[in-house]
């Protein structure tokens, strides 16, 4: 980082003086210098320590969590579910059986919803993934305690705890784990899997682990152009999420059972 | 009243060897279902991602439920201190254990890893109530078995008062558990109605009776022992009291379900247009397993005959599987209310696109693994009333008492 910084201090310390008043202009330039330097190098600092796997325990000091704006969520793309599915090794799962039973037996962590409204008609799409909760019904369920929810708002299955008894599917009030009915091959080595166990979106948490920003739904949906879903710190009233927030209406799926979700929704 | 004698059950050799080798045979049969479905993963089962748990479930929990109202026998002549129950004691206490032993193995045999079960035994979570109930299990098993010690040896008669009180709550407990299991799940129209807790208690009553009322006969007549009309017409009686008691509920869990409007999409899907749900409902539940046994049941005529009584029960237990497959796999298809007030027009996942119910159909090695589940439970009945004296040599009416009430227990107040 030192480096970096210093190479971008002295390229500043490069410009020309000119013969006016060459001493101040000198200073404005190594205080633009040094200033940029400071401005840059904790950044630069951050991502070169911060791309080493996390080594300390997550804590509460931030939560995770979506916003999803349905008015720019296109009709037709599948980009965040293409994005998922590969993020995770999701597409490496092979069709068993007949293609309606694979259409329901197959691991999905997210998904588009096409919604009309009953009284008003009007179509709404949307991606749905497990809602994050503050209050999991899953967690709750759990007997073995494999499903449990981290210091960072982040609700996951731990693999080696679960017994696959399924009670978390029956519980989450959002449909939003899948059960992993077949064997398991070519998996990737973030994202373990394994035939008989309970899984769902974990808000791509080896990204988290490793420092990374975003999550690969919010990736392929901005690239797409559609920016429909933002990924942040619902705890930092900074971060572009909280910002969002503030400024749009925005609610949680099934509001009524109080599970202040992690993740939220505007135009619903 | 003459002593009641137990005796070991004493059908030819060749009978009860049969009889054995067809149970083995059943598991043989139910365990190779288990090695298939653990082996290929569940995606040869007929469950999904919409019902997530299917048949084997309904076995496992009629024969759970069965188990704690096989006990019922035995409480009623302990703790509320019917004679004429005593006898019947011994084999309430082996049926309910046994169909505990049969229903647990079917669950355990349906988790995604059973090979894990040893983290489900040293891993708890005291929030849930699966969780729970791995402790009312396993203490039912170890409370019934005292309570067996208790009826069967000399020194536990003291005890078996004790014991049966505790066996008697116990066996609430554990019911209206399986029954919570169901009932607090907010996620699920159906499944959100702490009603169900008790309801599967009533609903165990008559289940738990009518297999003890055909196990009983089934024994009794292979060897020829005799069981008189005053037994028959109070276990009868019985019987249709514990079916009325189970209808009262699920009238009762139906139309408070009907009373809050959230739930009228459920109810009219349910008991209208729910397919093969609202046929098992209607014929399955209502009418085969509960309305015809409960006719036949006080019927005066056939309510007297041996085959009429003994098909009452069977249509008890027929009804029983009708309701649970309601419950449990009927209440799994229903579309959850992920979005109330919108219509799902297309979905990635299932989700009830334009209200559709999720679809399910039993596979075979579903149904083998839950009958072998049956298997276990009549095989270990079978073994214990061969070996062990679970069963009396004679229930005719000159052997149990002539009363219900205890002949030397002084009155309560004498007329003046």
């Amino acid at each position: 980082m030192n480096e970096n910084a210093t190479r971008i201090a002295s390229t500043s310390d490069e410009t020309p003086a000119s013969t006016v008043d060459a001493g101040r202009r000198g200073f404005i330039g190594t205080a633009a210098g040094l200033s940029a330097a400071a401005l840059v190098a904790p950044g630069v600092f951050l991502h070169s320590v911060a791309a080493a796997p996390r080594s300390e325990p997550v804590t509460d000091s931030v939560r995770w969590g979506l916003l999803i704006d349905t008015a720019k969520c296109a009709d037709g793309c599948s980009a965040c579910v293409d994005a998922c599915d590969r993020e995770n090794g999701l597409d490496l799962q092979e069709p068993h059986g007949s293609e309606s039973k694979w259409e329901h037996q197959k691991s999905v962590w997210i998904r588009k919803v096409k919604l009309q409204d009953n009284q008003t008609g009007r179509i709404t799409n949307l991606p749905m993934m497990c809602q994050h909760c503050e209050h999991p019904p899953c967690v709750d369920v759990c007997p073995t305690g494999a499903s449990f929810k981290r210091a960072d708002g982040i609700v996951m299955v731990d693999r080696h705890l679960c017994i696959g008894c399924r009670y978390c599917m029956m519980a989450c009030p959002y449909k939003a784990r899948s059960f992993i009915h077949q064997n398991t091959s070519g998996q990737l080595t973030a994202v373990p899997r394994g035939k008989g166990c309970v899984e769902s979106c974990n808000l791509c948490v080896h990204r988290r682990d490793h420092g990374e920003e975003s999550t690969a739904c919010v990736d392929a949906c901005a690239q797409e152009g559609h920016g429909a879903i933002v990924f942040g710190d619902l705890k930092d009233p900074d971060s572009a999420i909280s910002q969002r927030l503030r400024e749009i209406p925005s609610r949680q799926i099934r509001e009524d059972l109080v599970l202040n979700t992690g993740v939220r929704y505007a135009g619903v | 009243m003459k002593r009641v004698v137990y005796r070991e059950w004493r059908i030819p050799p060749e009978r009860y060897w049969s009889l054995l080798g067809f149970l083995a045979a059943l598991i043989g049969i139910a365990a190779l279902s288990f090695g298939y479905m653990e082996h290929e993963g569940h995606w040869v089962s007929g469950m999904n991602n919409s019902v997530v748990w299917g048949m084997p479930h309904v076995f496992a929990v009629f024969l759970i439920i069965a188990a704690s109202g096989a006990l019922n026998i035995a409480s009623i002549g302990t703790v509320f201190r019917k004679p004429i129950y005593k006898p019947l004691g011994r084999l309430s206490g082996l049926l309910a254990v046994a169909m505990l032993m049969g229903g647990l193995l079917v669950l355990v045999m349906d988790l995604g890893r059973p090979e894990r079960l040893i983290v489900a035994m040293t891993n708890y979570n005291f929030s849930s109530i699966f969780a729970w109930n791995i402790f009312l299990y396993t203490g039912f098993m170890a409370i019934v078995i005292a309570y067996l010690w208790s009826m069967a040896d000399r020194q536990g008669g003291p005890f078996n008062y004790p014991i049966g009180i505790l066996a008697l709550v116990w066996r609430l407990a554990l019911t209206t558990g399986t029954g919570s299991i169901f009932g607090f799940l907010v996620a699920r129209q159906a499944y959100d109605a702490a009603i169900l807790g008790p309801m599967f208690v009533s609903l165990s009553f008559a289940y738990g009776l009518a297999v003890f009322m055909l196990v009983l006969m089934f024994g009794f007549e292979e060897e020829g022992r005799p069981i008189g009309p005053r037994m028959m017409r109070r276990l009868r009686n019985l019987l249709a009291l514990f079916i009325g008691i189970a209808l009262y509920f699920t009238l009762i869990y139906h139309l408070t379900n009907l009373y809050m409007a959230k739930n009228d999409g459920l109810e009219h899907w349910l008991l209208l247009s729910g397919g093969i749900y609202t046929f098992l409902f209607w014929v399955g539940w209502i009418l085969v397993g509960s309305l015809v046994p409960m006719w036949i049941l006080y019927h005066p005529v056939l309510s007297r005959k041996r085959e009429w009584i003994i098909g009452a029960c069977a249509l008890v237990i027929v009804g029983g599987f009708s309701a649970l497959y309601v419950i449990i796999i009927g209440s799994q298809a229903f579309p959850m209310a992920l979005f109330p007030g919108h219509t799902i027009l297309e979905s990635g996942f299932a989700d009830g696109v334009n209200g559709a119910a999720a679809p399910y159909w039993p596979t075979i090695p579903e149904i083998l693994l839950g009958v072998g589940g049956v298997a276990v439970a009549l095989l270990i009945t079978a073994v214990g009333v061969r070996v062990l004296q679970f069963m009396p040599e004679s229930l005719a009416d000159d052997v149990v008492a002539p009363d219900e009430e205890t002949l030397d227990a002084a009155p309560f107040a004498k007329p003046v």
